[in-house]
Order: C-alpha cells, then sequence, then structure tokens
C-alpha cells in the first residue's frame, strides 16, 4: 500500500453565515488520481482551494505527509512548492516570458540555480511540444498552448501532489484533448499524485483511481472511479451522471 | 506695418528670453512631476495596504488637492510660507513645492487604482508558486500595476506641464510671464505681436505635450488590443 500523502478530517468551511463545505473527509495516497466531480455550485472550486491554503477553513484538519498543517499564511507559502496548482483561466503572468514564468518559482522561491532550471524547462517545453514558445509572450500562445504552459510553471517546481481546477473548463474545444493528453500522462507514466475537479466525465473515468462526489458542499460519495462510474451507490450520483449525458 | 509683430520675437534677446522661460516651465514641471510621482507611488502603496486611518488620511489629502484649484495651492505656498513659517525660497521653489504636493495627491490615486486593478488571479497563480507578500509585490502586482498605471502617468504629467502656464501669477518667469512682458514692452508700437509671441507659445507647448499625448494614447490602444 502506497504511503498517504494528504488526508482531510471533518473539514467546514463557511462565507461568512454560509456553510460551504460540510464535514469533508478523504484521502490521498502517492501515485493516486482522485477525480471530483458534482455539479456546478457544490463546492468542488472551494474544498481544491482549501488544500493548498488560497482559501481558509474554519474547522477540521488537513494532514500532509503524515504532519498536521498549520493554517497560517507563512507554512501555506511553504507547502505550496510541494503542492502545485492549475488554474481554469491559466493565469500566466502577462509582463513575463514562458520561460520567465517557469522560472519564477524555482529560482526565486525554491532559490534554485537558473541555468539548471532552465535545461529542465526546456525538456519539459520539448515533452509538451512548446519547444519553439519559450521566448513568446502569453498574449501570443492559444488556451491550450497557454494551459500546457501553466502545467509546465507547475511541475517545475517538483511538486508532491498537483491540484487541477477546471483546466479545460474555458479552453475550445479543440485544444481540451492535448492538456487532458498531458495529465493523462503525469497520472500513468509519471504516477503523479492528482486531485482534478472537471466535468469531462469520459476522461475522470480514465485516469481516476477515485471519484469524490460533491453536492451541496458534502460529499456524497467516495468510491473508486469504477463503480462510480459503473454502479453509482446514491440516487443523486445517478442523476448527476444521467444530467453529464455520460 | 502689419507684419512686423513677427520681428519682434527675433529682436534683441526676446527669442532665447522665451526659450529660457520654455526652460523654466519645463524643468519646474519635470522635478515637481519626478518627487511628487515618487511620494505618490509611496502613498498609493501605503494606501492599498494600511489602516483604515492611514487611509482615511490620505485620502483627505488627495480630495484636498484635488478640490482646491491649483492656482489657489500656488497662492497658498507663495504668501503662507514666507509670512507663517519664515521660509523664504525663490518662487521657482515654491512652485515646485505646491505642485509636488498635487502630483502626490493625484499619482497617489492612480497608483492605488493600478495596484487594486491586477486581477486577483494573478495574485493566486503567484501564490501558487509559494511566492511570499514581497515577492508577490515586486514580481506580480508591480510589473502589472506599472502597465496599467502609464497612460494615467503621461496624462497627469501633460496636465502637469500646462498647468505652469500659472506660474506667471507668483511671478516666476515662466515662457507665459516672458511673452506678456516683451507683448507689453512692443503693444504700442508693434500692435500685432501679442499674436506672434501666444502663437508661439502655443507652438512651444504643443511641442512639449504632443508627444507626450500622443504615447498616452498609443498606449491605451494597445492595451485594448492585448485583452
Amino acid at each position: 500500500m502506497a504511503t498517504e500523502l494528504m488526508r482531510v478530517d471533518h473539514l467546514d468551511k463557511y462565507y461568512g453565515d454560509w456553510q460551504a463545505l460540510h464535514n469533508i473527509n478523504f484521502s490521498i495516497h502517492e501515485g493516486e488520481v482522485i477525480a471530483l466531480v458534482g455539479p456546478s455550485g457544490s463546492g468542488k472550486s472551494t474544498l481544491i482551494r482549501t488544500l493548498n491554503g488560497l482559501e481558509p477553513y474554519q474547522k477540521g484538519t488537513i494532514t500532509f505527509e503524515g504532519k498536521k498543517v498549520t493554517p497560517d499564511k507563512v507554512s501555506w507559502q511553504k507547502l505550496r512548492q510541494e503542492i502545485g496548482m492549475v488554474f481554469q483561466s491559466y493565469d500566466l503572468f502577462p509582463n513575463l516570458t514562458v520561460m520567465g514564468n517557469i522560472l519564477l518559482g524555482p529560482t526565486k522561491v525554491q532559490k534554485r540555480d537558473e541555468g539548471e532550471v532552465k535545461a529542465e524547462a526546456q525538456k519539459l517545453l520539448e515533452r509538451f511540444e512548446l519547444a519553439d514558445q519559450a521566448d513568446a509572450y502569453p498574449r501570443q500562445l492559444s488556451g491550450g498552448q497557454k494551459q500546457r504552459i501553466a502545467i509546465i510553471r507547475a511541475l517545475v517546481m517538483h511538486p508532491k501532489l498537483m491540484l487541477f481546477d477546471e483546466v479545460t473548463a474555458s479552453l475550445d474545444p479543440e485544444m481540451v484533448r492535448g492538456v487532458l493528453n498531458i495529465m493523462q500522462e503525469l497520472a500513468k507514466k509519471d504516477h503523479m499524485t492528482m486531485i482534478i475537479v472537471t466535468h469531462e466525465l469520459t476522461f475522470a473515468a480514465k485516469v481516476a483511481d477515485q471519484v469524490l462526489f460533491l453536492e451541496d458542499g458534502r460529499l456524497r460519495e467516495t468510491t473508486s472511479a469504477k463503480q462510480f462510474f459503473t454502479n453509482p451507490q446514491t440516487d443523486r450520483a445517478k442523476e448527476f451522471l444521467a444530467s453529464m449525458d455520460y | 506695418m502689419a507684419h512686423s509683430g513677427i520681428n519682434v520675437l527675433f529682436a534683441g534677446h526676446n527669442f532665447a528670453r522665451l526659450m529660457g522661460g520654455l526652460w523654466t516651465s519645463v524643468w519646474i514641471a519635470a522635478l515637481s512631476i519626478l518627487f511628487g510621482g515618487i511620494l505618490g507611488i509611496l502613498f498609493g502603496f501605503l494606501r492599498t495596504r494600511s489602516n483604515r486611518l492611514v487611509k482615511l488620511i490620505f485620502r483627505l489629502y488627495l480630495e484636498f488637492f484635488r478640490i482646491v484649484p491649483t492656482v489657489v495651492l500656488l497662492f497658498l505656498v507663495y504668501y503662507i510660507l514666507p509670512r507663517q513659517f519664515n521660509v523664504n525660497w525663490p518662487g521657482t521653489w515654491m512652485a515646485v513645492l505646491a505642485f509636488t504636493l498635487w502630483v502626490a495627491a493625484e499619482y497617489s490615486d492612480i497608483v492605488r487604482g493600478a495596484l487594486e486593478s491586477v486581477p486577483k488571479h494573478q495574485i493566486e497563480a503567484g501564490e501558487a508558486l509559494g511566492l511570499n507578500d514581497r515577492q508577490l509585490f515586486w514580481y506580480v502586482s508591480l510589473p502589472q500595476a506599472f502597465q496599467l498605471a502609464l497612460p494615467g502617468t503621461i496624462n497627469l504629467a501633460t496636465r502637469v506641464i500646462k498647468t505652469t502656464s500659472l506660474l506667471m501669477l507668483i511671478s516666476v518667469m515662466d515662457v507665459i510671464n516672458i511673452g506678456q512682458q516683451i507683448i507689453e514692452a512692443n503693444n504700442n508700437e508693434h500692435p500685432t505681436t501679442v499674436f506672434w509671441v501666444y502663437g508661439l507659445i502655443f507652438i512651444l507647448y504643443f511641442i512639449v505635450d504632443y508627444p507626450l499625448s500622443w504615447w498616452e494614447r498609443r498606449l491605451r490602444k494597445n492595451s485594448k488590443e492585448v485583452k
């Protein structure tokens, strides 16, 4: 059995008086891929954002590599070097080139040698078919290219866990495939530990080991992907799968 | 005799004096923009972070300088500082002081607006890389705020240059004041002098200001294309 990388216990989150997440419990092991699915507004993004400290939570604990996370600014700043995140809107820094975007974290946060990181970045760019784009600015790139670069920007930090928050949701349909392929490759070849918020259920069925089905801020179902897609346990999950035309 | 007024421009040292006056206007504007810009960046930065009281003080400061006409500011500095505080600087430095305070107020608002307009997503993307607050400011907020503030900065600079035309009111020998002297000395003999002198001043201000406003317009157009 692989070691447990992150575990979430009894997590509650409020926005003012409104409770966004209710008693969330789950854990993820090294090399495992979790798909976080559910209707819009169910709290998927909120949950994945709490996992690297972008959203505060009011109750419960997050444990990373066996250590309970102290939810303050400095601890999260440190932890984020281990937990990469990719967003729906790519959010490359427009004033930096592709290479500048990729180098920022490793050289400024991790204080690694620029030459060494550059060589690694170049390899990743080649691997993801972006070798010619190192000196381009984000505005010169397509959405799919930007998202692949955002993934490289996170990977080059050598994270132990990658979080993907609806990374294909704002892409043109013909760009989606390329990004999904990269994620699949990361899962199968690199055995990267990943949590993926997605509406692409076919993709989720292909890469995920575990599915968390979230609705109204509650985890309705935590099962193996196989079970979830062939034989969902709750009526809500059945309705959801039917509504998604899966 | 109808076109004799133009000769006045080149009689004696008149042209050199006008250019000297223009130089006075330009360096007063340049120093005010420089000092006011530095103060404005500081004030604008403080207004994005500090506590409510500090914010309120800077806000009042901004409103005061925005509401009070620049002429009044010039007079306040010119008359009150020497009398009440025994500060006896030359009028040119009084002008730099008044303009600096005005530019700092207006610029703090441009800087604050620009810093606050950097999209939240961008900050989060930086946070997700593990950047600390200082690094976020330096590598994410500041470069993007700079882009956002640039058109407003240039616009303010052109306004400062134009407003130097008020300097004659506190007896600074700027280009308008010198022009006025030349007109008064020659008006009886050459009644058309006034057109030539102010015509030249019009062109001089245009030459100084137009490149700036052209640059600003180009930047605004480019930023629209990027989006």
